[in-house]
């Protein structure tokens, strides 16, 4: 066995201990950034991993999607509701996702709801109306980030 | 509750993510042997199927096992210890079968140590359940852990090696008791702070110079069990048994899980100054500790390493007096210097120089054989392993498993440190063995007790929450 030989193997053997220990790493930053890179490879092979339980974690899509709604003015300040796919309906009824106890409001008020990745406020015939800004609901308007969505002495916003 | 589900792992299984890692740790395993032999002996290793075979087979049952009982366990413990058991494995190879020598010890000895250790793993993975039931009887896994500790005092029983009182013989077998006292105490340090946690880290009396507050201390009455553990640590181990190595272990994980329970600086401060002053009181008194510091201190000097003329010719010299000399430190260092970067290959070294180089200073061997970038793999397998124990105390939901893990993965890290810090000559050598690498049965038994532990912590952390039965309503979901 020439020396040169032995001297590619040991350095060989250094390369794949460091190899190992690269791969160990990699293993841990599924831990650290997991959902992400487990969904790329979960739709790249298909079907296999469909019966796998998701984790619950808000997706990390694009940047500017809200993630909660905030209530900013009225009895309810500071209440806030994380956005997921699922509509919100506001009003004084009790099977409401946001429930407010305000004589101006209608029992089924408005409604929130997402439609290619923008959320959108809709009026459902409140006495009283919704107002988006200074303006008041006729139709299903797009909210931005920001906006106020007023309902009697409640104010709502869509936050990051 | 919300903290500790945003810190849960995600459910996800990556049991083939093991399996690539393990098939890998195996793989560098029979690498080793195979560079051992090629580089000492010119020649192919003549028995490497059976040791593939032998301890392939063995950690792909391990695998299996875990597949079937704790499917959502960490994917990184097990391929991790393959690996390190897998390098002291092939380090002992070419130290003994590879040298044609093993009268002092052998590979297929501690691969066969290998196979009942994770015999014992398996059964503990398998009939712990719920690692909580371990929190039902402290103060009786206290006392076994003291009777642990206190067995080899026994006239008899006990068996003195190296200096250390720390064996009991078994006729057939000899045993570390004191490896198993140290897991043992982490079950009762986990229980009882689960307990007092409260009283540890809330009530506490201002320490004031003038009027500036200078540390919270502990109430007086607090203090008993560090007060009890102290006096253990200094009294029986290091007077009595010589133990230096256990007493550090203990008394430092003592002090790490009392931080993680408390969070309070205090306790540190006050537990190591306790400690420290204790040894420095106790160094003109205790002629075998004297020893200790003296050839970690001045290692270099002829009269401590006893160099043949100063044997010969002097008879008052520290090394003849003493009946100890730095020789092992030394050559330790010199082979590790020797190795450099990458190291003289395996096999290409000469760690038979160094006294009982398949203890504690195989890790000087590796260094070497396997140079700087070798140590630096061993000590990241070390520091992940240990780092993914710490993830599973964050993970688990129930306090106890929270102590219990992080005081495991603490103990794993610590005693790594003492190990490789009195190797390198940063501590004093004191005496205990690198998990799964270094020879011995005790010492690779616990080892993999202690990751059979983690595995069952990590499953039961990391599993999906049940799902209810139906969706609202008090229907309690209680998991089993």
């Amino acid at each position: 066995m020439s020396e040169l030989t032995l001297m590619l193997i040991k350095l060989a053997f250094l390369a794949v201990l460091w190899l190992f220990i690269i791969m160990a790493v990699g293993v841990i930053r599924t831990d650290l950034f997991g959902p992400a890179t487990s969904r790329k490879r979960g739709s790249a092979r298909g079907g296999r991993d469909a019966g796998r339980p998701r984790p619950a974690r808000p997706a990390r899509g694009r940047r500017n999607e809200p993630r909660s709604l905030v209530v900013v003015k009225g009895p309810l300040a500071g209440t806030t509701i994380d956005l997921t796919s699922q509509p919100i309906t506001i009003g004084r009824a009790k099977d409401s996702t946001l429930v407010i106890s305000d004589d101006y409001a209608s029992g089924r008020h408005a409604r929130l709801f997402p439609e290619n990745g923008r959320w959108i406020v809709e009026d459902l015939g409140s006495t009283n109306g919704t107002y988006l800004g200074q303006t008041r609901l006729t139709r299903p308007q797009p909210v931005s980030i920001g906006q106020p969505i007023r309902i009697g002495k409640t104010v709502l916003e869509l936050r990051k | 509750m919300s903290e500790a589900l945003s810190t849960a792992l995600p459910p996800v299984k990556r049991r083939n993510a093991e399996l690539v890692m393990l098939v890998f740790a195996i793989g560098i395993t029979l690498f080793a042997m195979v560079e051992a032999s090629l580089t000492r002996n010119g020649e192919m290793p003549p028995n490497l199927f059976l040791y593939g075979g032998l301890f392939g087979g063995l950690s792909l049952l391990a695998h299996v096992f875990i597949r079937f009982f704790a499917p959502y366990a960490d994917p990184l413990l097990l391929p991790l210890a393959t690996m390190l058991n897998g390098l002291g494995i092939a380090m002992l190879w070419r130290l003994f079968e590879a040298t044609g020598d093993t009268s002092r010890g052998s590979a297929m000895d501690q691969l066969i140590l290998t196979a009942g250790s994770l015999v014992v793993f398996a059964a503990i993975v398998f009939f712990l359940k719920e690692p909580r039931v371990l929190q039902r009887y402290p103060y009786i896994t206290a006392l076994s852990a003291v009777l642990l500790l206190l067995l080899p005092l026994i006239p008899g029983l006990g068996m003195t090696i190296n200096g250390a009182r720390q064996w009991i013989n078994l006729g057939v077998t000899s045993l570390q008791p004191s490896e198993f006292a140290k897991i043992a105490l982490v079950i009762f340090l986990s229980g009882y702070m689960v307990t007092k946690r409260d009283v540890l880290s809330l009530v506490s009396r201002p320490l004031k110079i003038g009027p500036i507050k200078v540390l919270e201390l502990p109430r007086m009455r607090d203090t008993a069990p560090m007060a009890v553990m102290w006096g253990f640590c200094i009294i029986v181990l290091v007077i009595l048994m010589n133990d230096l190595g256990t007493s550090l272990l203990l008394f430092g994980t003592f002090l790490a899980m009392i931080y993680v329970a408390t969070q309070r600086s205090s306790w540190i401060i006050l537990g190591l100054s306790a400690f420290f002053g204790a040894c420095a009181l106790l160094y003109p008194f205790v002629p075998h500790f004297r020893t200790r510091v003296i050839t970690w201190l001045d290692a270099f000097n002829p009269e401590v390493y006893c160099t043949d003329e100063i044997l010969n010719n002097s008879t008052d010299a520290f090394c003849v007096q003493a009946g100890q000399n730095s020789q092992q430190l030394v050559q330790g260092l010199f082979a590790m210097g020797e190795g450099g970067i990458l190291g003289a290959g395996l096999g290409g070294g000469k760690p038979g120089n160094v006294p009982e180089v398949q203890n504690d200073f195989i890790f000087s061997a590796f260094g070497e054989e396997l140079g700087l970038t070798g140590l630096m793999v061993m000590l990241f397998a070390l520091a992940l392993l240990a780092q993914r124990g710490m993830r599973i105390a964050l993970a688990s939901r129930e306090l106890f498993v929270k102590m219990f893990a992080s005081g495991i993965s603490f103990l794993i890290a610590f005693q790594s440190f003492v190990v490789i810090g009195g190797v390198t000559r940063v501590i004093p050598m004191t005496g205990a063995t690198i998990p799964f690498v270094a020879k011995g049965g005790s010492a690779l038994l616990s080892s993999w007790i202690m990751l059979a532990l983690l595995i069952r912590m990590s499953n039961n952390a990391r599993k999906p929450a049940p799902v209810a039965i139906q969706d609202e309503g008090a229907t309690q979901v209680i998991s089993r």
